[in-house]
């Protein structure tokens, strides 16, 4: 607790002191490449039946939105002259951002992956591990990224002194919420800009998939005053969220407490968290950032599950109509915005966050369609 | 007074260093719990801590997580937990129970109907790992409403302030950790401990038991020169853990054993008055 006090003091500071603003801006422009771009996708409103956009956070460093996050707490880590770097990681994305921003920063990486999401990830593993980091798979629990966050704050404790604990996601205690929803919100102020030049409008819907939150938060945020825009959060759907396996707190869960945060969660009637089950490794998650209860329960934003069968149905129509290949967990955005393309009309524009791209994710695939790579 | 605090207060009386040890309810099976909370007693226990078992328990290490795994296969629930705590109530009126466990079972329960069963099935105090005192505004108060006491962690990190806030959230004692970690861990340095256990003193009243990191009866008693309880969780843990969970009589007697050294040694070091 006095850790988190202590980064809440440290963050507050850092987070209006112009060279820490400075020098994270410098950052995402010169080693992400931002801003990312803002790309019509012509085939595919043709095929949906509305404008789609999508916000190709899958160009930046590292292949996803993660960086961004992971570059701003770093900044934090070496303000508070900690040398050694701890993250949880699900598909491995957030992993990989943090062992890239630990090697350019020559710090101590150490990170926790479930031993099930270690197998199911093995491309970014062997990433971590090139970029010099140690990955712990954890046998704990549902070995999965619940039981990676546990065993990454068991760490922290226990290493306080020397250790930052970057986490990836917009949940955990405060102030990590709000620390991850600011360094990602620059997704939505660049989106919101960028339409604005290139089609003189705001869109009319904003949709991204919601695991932890972090992407959605992070382009949501900018729209939230925009009462015309209406925003979409989407849920891992898993099997369906009827047969109980799934990863949609939102959708099918109930309020609680977990990882320090107040919030929807997947658990039993008596309180145990429930194991979750999607295609995608970065949505599987039992809770979510406990920003999102709060848009949910004010109804600003509306959030929805989407299967795994429809995800991959998504997933190669972005590769067939666009020819990019996305993030399984963007797939599910993608095909959230398929159902709501018709409904919208012609000459409405959906933009889309496309929150990661797909390479390591072509194992996974190959395997469900049953291709020996 | 509670039976706690009325616990705390004849120890001090007599210079006795009381012994507290943790089990996880349901650990290694379910009908073994009671058994083993009065052969603790037997074995000189003063109090019992009852884990509540959690599928996420982010503070305990893998002992102690790995005794809740066990727990969770059998279904062990809070209100289970809470069945346990009756059942011993039955034979044992004198030794205080507390529960230590996790927010998210007790507030699917609800803190209100969760503070009046614990007290009616015998419960005396309630330790909420995850629930720091700056959230425990509500439920700190409710706790003490019902006659239970609401029992916190000090970390080494702690600071002054952050003590005080909870000597005034706190009834009965404090529970100071005695390293950073988790259960389980390592590495004690009495030397700091005391050091720090001077600064917990001079801002809080309470009685102060010393866990995690305590294995033996060595370290027991190292740890009780400036301690008024000495917790012993995964050591025990452990210990069961190597037992085959269908003997039911080598259990209770190792567990009993393991006490017994302790107690033993806890008497020579400090002579009760």
């Amino acid at each position: 607790m006095t850790a988190v006090s202590e980064l809440e003091a440290a963050y507050t500071k850092y987070r209006q002191d112009p060279d820490f603003v400075k020098e994270f801006e410098q950052d995402l422009r010169d080693y992400v490449g931002r801003p990312s771009a803002m790309y019509r996708c012509a085939r595919m409103s043709e095929e949906y039946g509305a404008e789609i956009w999508f916000k190709r956070e899958d160009l930046n460093h590292t292949g996803a939105h993660k960086i961004n996050n992971a570059i701003g707490q770093a900044l934090l880590a070496k303000r508070l002259g900690k040398t050694r770097i701890i993250a949880e990681t699900g598909a491995g994305q957030h992993g990989v951002a943090t062992a890239t921003v630990a090697a350019r920063l020559g710090l101590e990486c150490v990170i926790y992956m479930g031993a099930e999401d270690v197998v199911r990830q093995m491309p970014n593993v062997y990433r971590m591990k090139l970029l010099g980091a140690t990955v712990v798979p954890v046998e704990s629990g549902t070995r999965t990224l619940k039981d990676a966050l546990n065993e990454a704050m068991r760490d922290w404790v226990t290493n306080v002194d020397n250790t930052f604990y970057i986490i990836g996601t917009a949940a955990g205690m405060h102030p990590y919420p709000q620390m991850v929803r600011d360094f990602q919100s620059v997704i939505g102020r660049e989106a919101r800009a960028q339409l604005l030049e290139k089609t003189g409008r705001l869109p009319d819907a904003v949709v991204a998939c919601v695991g932890g939150g972090s992407n959605a938060i992070g382009i949501f945020h900018a729209f939230l005053n925009d009462a015309s825009v209406a925003l979409y959060g989407v849920e891992a759907g898993g099997d369906g969220v009827e047969t109980g396996r799934h990863a949609a707190p939102l959708t099918a869960g109930r309020p609680g407490v977990l990882h320090g945060n107040r919030t929807y969660l997947m658990e039993d009637q008596n309180g145990q968290i429930i194991g979750t089950h999607s295609v995608s490794a970065g949505l599987d998650y039992p809770g979510v950032g406990p920003e999102h209860s709060w848009l949910k329960d004010l109804g600003r934003v509306s959030y929805d599950a989407i299967t795994d069968a429809e995800a991959m149905s998504a997933f190669h129509d972005v590769i067939r109509l666009e020819g990019i290949i996305p993030a399984l967990e963007s797939s599910h955005a993608v095909a959230y915005a398929k159902k709501l393309a018709p409904q919208l009309g012609r000459d409405k524009i959906l933009l889309v966050n496309l929150s990661g791209r797909g390479d390591k994710d072509i194992n996974t695939v190959a395997k469900l369609e049953g291709i020996a790579l | 007074m509670s039976r706690i605090a009325a616990l705390f207060d004849r120890a001090r009386a007599s210079g006795r260093k009381l012994l507290v040890p943790y089990i996880t309810a349901g650990d290694p099976l379910a009908r073994h719990t009671v058994p083993l909370m009065h052969h603790l007693v037997a074995g000189g226990a003063d109090m019992l801590e009852l884990g509540v078992p959690f599928s996420d328990p982010m503070a305990d290490g893998s002992v102690i997580a790995s005794a809740h795994e066990r727990a969770l296969a059998q279904g062990v629930s809070l209100r289970d937990v809470l069945a346990m705590v009756q059942e011993f109530r039955t034979q044992n009126s004198h030794t205080p129970v507390i529960l230590m466990g996790y927010q998210n079972p007790i507030e699917v329960m609800g803190i209100d109907p969760f503070a009046a069963a614990a007290a009616q099935a015998g419960v005396d105090g309630v330790l909420t790992v995850d629930l720091p005192p700056e959230e425990a505004d509500i439920s700190a108060p409710t706790l003490r409403a019902a006659g239970l006491d609401p029992i916190f962690l000090l970390a080494p990190t702690t600071p002054p302030e952050r003590v005080k806030t909870v000597a005034e959230l706190a009834s009965g004692f404090v529970y100071y950790v005695s390293l950073k970690g988790v259960t389980g861990a390592g590495h004690l340095d009495t030397d700091a401990l005391a050091a720090r256990l001077a600064m917990v003193r001079t801002v809080c009243g309470l009685p102060v038991g010393v866990g995690f990191g305590i294995r033996d009866a060595a370290t027991a008693v190292a740890t009780a020169a400036n301690a008024d309880a000495v917790i012993i969780g995964s050591a025990l843990v452990s210990l069961l853990a190597t037992i085959d969970s269908s003997d039911a009589e080598q259990l209770t007697r190792t567990a009993q054993g393991f006490m017994q050294d302790i107690r033993n040694a806890l008497d020579r070091a400090f002579p009760a008055a």
